[in-house]
């Protein structure tokens, strides 16, 4: 066993349960007797339910009940906004009333005993509506915009300096617009939920990044007691941000348990996928980037408009990166929301970072071109040592390590910088990179870490592993902070019975969670360093010398005492410590928070007083035929600087798959919307384009050593979100090299460079 | 999904039988019938599996006689088979870059050139209009995302495309359907299985009810081995065209003797372009001919907002295709 199982890279502690079938997924749970739940949803964007007609979908052998706003009115009460300090990532009431406010909302639940029988009856429910014409999004004549300072409180634009003035001054600059698309996470696994009453305690199972609260947010919503209410969510297949606030699937399936005195499971479709849960809001983007003749930047001005719902100021106001990202003295930023009848939108792998970083990726390489100027060489010359708009410094800042790294590994130097100069047969060729950032972020965290006397360890907290790993890297920190083998350290998690843990989103878990563990297990080690001094072998010896390695307690000069030994020293049975960890710099009432099943996340790169991020530099092959115009790319390499890794194996597949991710959101995610109707048009993964092997075939993972214990104790920062960030400016910026065309909307597709 | 009622066929009487009485859809691979199923938007009173009929309809033969193909035969088999892909590689490339491979295993030839538009408007019961899912109801795409609609051979009642791959090789080279029926059995060319939409886009064919297609055939002809089929489509792999080009060459040195084409992605249904064929009839296959070729292929195409592109494409994607097929050794 090595001596520190932190940076090894074991497989997966879960992996044989998920490929042998053996892990239970929330909907797989085997309840006694169930009840089948079948949504209807709307079929109009905006107006009224004039009538139901139910008659012929009761008549269906098998139906139980059904559920409309006729009989539900004034069951659900309101959970609140999640950014609002609520817990709700919608604040439409469920079946509250006859109102229409977006495609796809939920108008009916149909309980039958039969999966069959309740998809048959939701099929015969007529659903009459009054429909007015809706506002799809931007361009849309009904849409109403307002700045995100006056919608959001506390959201502060970034800016330092005169942007416009130094704007008009400097010798070169370039200004350009930028359009994200509206994408949809598209999970393998469906937003199942599974409710059952179990006393007067209410059981929940369903696949979701922040158990606790789903706890709390149903708890308000049907004035219930938080203790009251479980939710378990022990594997999820997928998530990727679409799983971490409550939706209102959850109230409805547990209210028809309640009613049916059954167990009820529902298990909606893809396209309801589209519509009950959230989604990537679509930008506009407006850019300006200056720079003097050798490429120092002067100015910058982003201005970004996001689509969000009418009731919900949902933001994605990723200028708080772009502002930051590289030594501008002169900055100035706004995002404005456009209103529009859709469902509110939310959290997606990098929410802010992928769009954002798109425009201001694509900018700068613009820049690069008009200042004749290798794009890499000019990131050079404006990285930074502190962000500019507080002047924080960075905690680390590995950047243009990455991108020598890159660079030299990709064969950059081997790049003729002229547009179109580089062609095989009919295939026009082009090279490009891009910087990825992401923030480093970290929660409060609790954890109970017990250590029996047959030296066994049981972590407990109610954290998540999405797939990410997180069962591996915090069985890895248990490990190595108690001397243990891996196989003896057993994880729970995704229990909202277990102590809290944040939401698995903004990359913070494995940071948070292994650091709070790691605070555990030195209260057990502790513990029997203080009963080993006593007596014994390591009598006398200061007990904070002591160190938990390879089984036994073990002071400097190598004297030792067997782990079962100090046990039983130190206790009669078994060692259970209870950890709370609030990162430095987060005030207090983030505990209380995290008790509450609140949203509060610290770090990152605003707040201060470090600015922590993980960087790094993409570089991408792009082909584009000359006749047909598709473009494929054949490889893709990024290289990463982003702290102490856990485990390379996990890390490598969280990088590897973000790369993979940003060439879909380059090339092909988008949720097409027919903008008369405002409804998603292409909602199943057959027309919703992801890549698939073909479209990846040679993508590399380099990880950079770096040491930053300024961001924890650990140092840990977190890279699930890091990958996905500037592939698709990447990916942009080779295609202008291979064809000397900018395409500055996303995806790219065929139709944008006929 | 609403109840229906199951049978299984093992023999062609008793397939056509079983399929003679009420609204009854026969079962082959099943990967159109069930989706559109459980979308609701195909709704069979009665099934009819007929894939036991695969032992005497799923063969593939080739000889002096031509190619015949069973309408059984899985869309892999007939990918991979070493014959049809040295001799009709135009068949075995659109099999091949059809639908993933799980679906190849799966889908047959018979159901393939069945299987209905992916128009988003057809398959999501929850819009009211669509002529061809009801009768008379207009037509939402008309006003709506279209970026995968036809531009060839659309009506004002429908623009939905036809998005199978295999149809088009067959088109091109003259294939022929056999179909068993309760009036016996027939022989038709492929060109008139698939009807234009015009004012009756929920007819789609011109089959009979309950009429089974039992294989399909193809004349011979040696220089088919210099054919292609094309696809351009938004992602490698697992896509449907956004165009394609079907090409079979028979050239004379530099000259162009005969021309096949069929393109598919852009027109509602396998859509044979006898104008472009006719241009390069004794031309040389240069640039200027290939471009003169494609301009008629699409001089009567119509166009509605998303896919404006789609002629541009269309012409690109031919002129591609013949300079493919022009490169091959014969
Ligand atoms: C995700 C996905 C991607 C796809 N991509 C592509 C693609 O890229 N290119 C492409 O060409 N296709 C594609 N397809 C379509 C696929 O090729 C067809 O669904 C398949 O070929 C249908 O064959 P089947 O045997 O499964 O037909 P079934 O679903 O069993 O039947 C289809 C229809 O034909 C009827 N039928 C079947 N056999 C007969 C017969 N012998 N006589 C009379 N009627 C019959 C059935 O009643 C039914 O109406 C895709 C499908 C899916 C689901
Ligand atoms: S194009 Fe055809 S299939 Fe599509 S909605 Fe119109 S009528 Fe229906």
């Amino acid at each position: 066993m090595p001596d520190t199982m932190i940076g090894q890279s074991p497989i997966r502690i879960d992996g044989r349960a998920k490929v042998t079938g053996a892990a239970r997924y929330p909907s797989d749970v085997v309840v006694p007797n169930p009840a089948w739940a079948f949504l209807v949803t709307s079929a109009i964007a905006l107006g009224r339910i004039t009538a139901i007609e139910e008659a012929e979908a009761r008549a269906v052998p098998g139906v139980l009940e059904i559920l409309t706003h006729r009989n539900m009115r004034g069951t659900v009460r309101d959970a609140g906004f999640f950014a609002a300090g609520g817990y709700a990532a919608e604040t439409i009431r469920p079946l509250e009333d006859d109102r229409i406010w977006h495609d796809g909302q939920i108008v009916a639940m149909v309980l039958a005993d039969s999966f069959e029988a309740a998809r048959e009856a939701a099929f015969r429910l007529r659903v009459d509506y009054a429909a007015v014409t809706p506002a799809a999004g931007f361009g849309s004549a009904s849409a109403t915009t307002e700045p995100a300072a006056k919608a959001r409180q506390g959201h502060e634009d970034p800016q330092v300096g005169d942007a416009d003035a130094a704007f008009a001054a400097a010798p070169v600059k370039i200004e350009a617009d930028y359009a994200t698309p509206t994408q949809h996470h598209n999970p393998i696994e469906l937003f199942t939920t599974t409710a059952l009453w179990e006393g007067g305690k209410l059981v929940i199972h369903e696949p979701s990044q922040y158990v606790t609260g789903i706890r709390h947010g149903v708890a308000t919503q049907l004035g219930l007691d938080p203790q009251q209410v479980r939710v378990e969510s022990h594997y999820v297949g997928g998530a990727f941000g679409s799983k971490g606030s409550l939706t209102q699937r959850t109230a409805l399936v547990a209210i028809a348990a309640r009613r049916l005195g059954r167990p009820v499971k529902l298990v909606p479709t893809r396209d309801q996928g589209f519509t009950i849960a959230t989604y990537r809001a679509e930008t506009r983007q407006h850019v300006k980037l200056a720079a003097d003749r050798d490429g120092k930047l002067q100015a910058l001005v982003h201005e970004g408009t996001e689509v969000t719902s009418r009731p919900d100021p949902y933001k994605v106001a990723g200028t708080q990166t772009t502002a930051r990202m590289y030594d501008c003295p002169n900055v100035r930023t706004k995002v404005t929301l456009l209103h529009a009848d859709r469902n509110t939108p939310g959290f997606m792998r990098s929410p802010p970072e992928v769009p954002y970083m798109f425009a201001l990726e694509s900018a700068v390489d613009e820049l690069a071109v008009a200042l004749k100027l290798d794009p890499i060489e000019l990131r050079r010359r404006n990285d930074s040592k502190k962000e500019p708009i507080k002047g924080l410094p960075w905690s680390s800042r590995g950047l243009m390590r990455c991108y020598e790294a890159g660079a030299e590994a990709f064969g950059w130097s081997r790049r003729n910088p002229e547009p179109r100069s580089m062609r095989e047969g009919d295939w026009l060729i082009g090279w490009g990179c891009a910087s990825t950032i992401y923030p480093t972020h970290i929660g409060a965290a609790t954890a109970r870490v017990t250590l029996t006397p047959d030296g066994q360890a049981r972590v407990q907290t109610a954290a998540h592993d999405i797939g990410t790993g997180a069962y591996t890297v915090i069985a890895q920190a248990a490990a190595e902070m108690l001397g243990l083998p891996l196989e003896k350290v057993q994880v729970a998690l995704g229990d909202s019975d277990l102590p809290p843990a944040p939401v698995a989103g903004g990359s913070n878990t494995t940071a948070s969670v292994c650091n709070v563990v790691a605070e555990a297990c030195g209260q057990i080690r502790a513990r029997l360093a203080r009963a080993a001094v006593e007596d014994g072998p390591l009598k006398g010896r200061d007990p904070a010398s002591l160190k938990l390695v390879s089984g036994e307690l073990r002071a400097a000069d190598g004297t030792a005492e067997a782990l079962p030994e100090a046990m039983s020293r130190a206790a009669n049975g078994a060692i259970e410590a209870y950890a709370e960890y609030l990162p430095q710099g987060m005030p207090k009432e983030s505990m209380r928070k995290l008790y509450s099943g609140k949203q509060a996340l610290g770090g990152g790169i605003a707040e201060g007083p470090l600015a922590m991020a993980a960087f790094g530099a993409e570089f991408v092959e792009v082909r584009v035929h000359a006749r047909t115009a598709e473009v494929r790319v054949p490889r893709v390499l990024g290289a990463f600087a982003a702290g102490r890794i856990v485990n390379p194996r996990t890390a490598r597949s969280q990088l590897m798959g973000g790369l993979i991710w940003g060439i879909g959101s380059a090339l092909h995610e988008e949720t097409e919307i027919d903008h008369g109707r405002a409804r998603y048009v292409n909602d199943n993964i057959l027309e919703y384009l992801i890549p698939v092997n073909a479209d990846a075939p040679k993508v590399e993972v380099m990880l950079l050593e770096e040491t930053d214990t300024g961001v924890n104790p650990l140092g840990i920062k977190g890279l699930g979100e890091l990958g996905n960030v500037g592939t698709n400016a990447a990916i942009a910026n080779a295609v202008f090299h291979a064809t000397g065309r900018r395409a500055r909307e996303l995806p790219i597709r065929i139709e944008s460079l006929l | 999904m609403r109840p229906f009622t199951y049978d299984r066929a093992d023999a062609v009487p008793a397939a056509l039988r079983a399929a003679g009485s009420g609204a009854s859809s026969y079962l082959a691979g099943g990967t159109t019938l069930l989706d559109l199923m459980k979308l609701d938007v195909m709704r069979p009173e009665r099934v009819v599996d007929i894939t036991p009929l695969a032992s005497r309809l799923g063969g593939i033969e080739a000889g002096p006689q031509g190619l015949r193909l069973g309408a059984l035969a899985h869309m892999s088999a007939v990918a991979d088979d070493a014959m049809v892909r040295r001799d009709y590689p135009v068949i075995a490339e659109s099999l091949a870059l059809a639908a993933s491979g799980q679906l190849r295993n799966m889908a047959t030839l018979g159901g393939n050139v069945l299987q209905r538009t992916r128009c988003n408007y057809f398959r999501d019961v929850s819009y009211a209009a669509c002529n061809k899912r009801r009768p008379g109801s207009g037509c939402s795409a008309l006003d709506g995302v279209t970026r995968l609609h036809a531009v060839l051979g659309t009506s004002e009642h429908c623009i939905a495309s036809y998005p199978g791959d295999f149809a088009q090789a067959l088109l091109a080279l003259d294939g022929t359907v056999e179909l068993e029926g309760p009036q016996g059995p027939r022989r038709i060319p492929f060109a008139e299985l698939h009807r234009l939409p015009g004012d009756t886009p929920h007819l789609e064919t011109t089959l009979a009810p309950g009429e089974l297609i039992t294989g399909f055939g193809v004349p011979p002809l040696p220089w088919a081995r210099r054919s292609v089929y094309l696809k351009v489509r938004d992602r490698e792999s697992y896509a449907f065209a956004v165009a394609s080009a079907a090409v079979a060459l028979d050239l004379d040195g530099g000259r162009v003797r005969e021309a096949r084409i069929a393109l598919g992605g852009v027109a509602t249904r396998p859509w044979r372009a006898r104008e472009a064929e006719a241009v390069l009839a004794g031309q040389v296959l240069d640039e200027a001919a290939a471009q003169r070729a494609a301009e008629a292929a699409f001089r009567d195409a119509r166009t509605h907002g998303d896919n404006d592109f789609k002629p541009e494409l269309g012409r690109r994607t031919l002129v591609r295709a013949l300079f493919q097929a022009q490169r091959l050794g014969a």
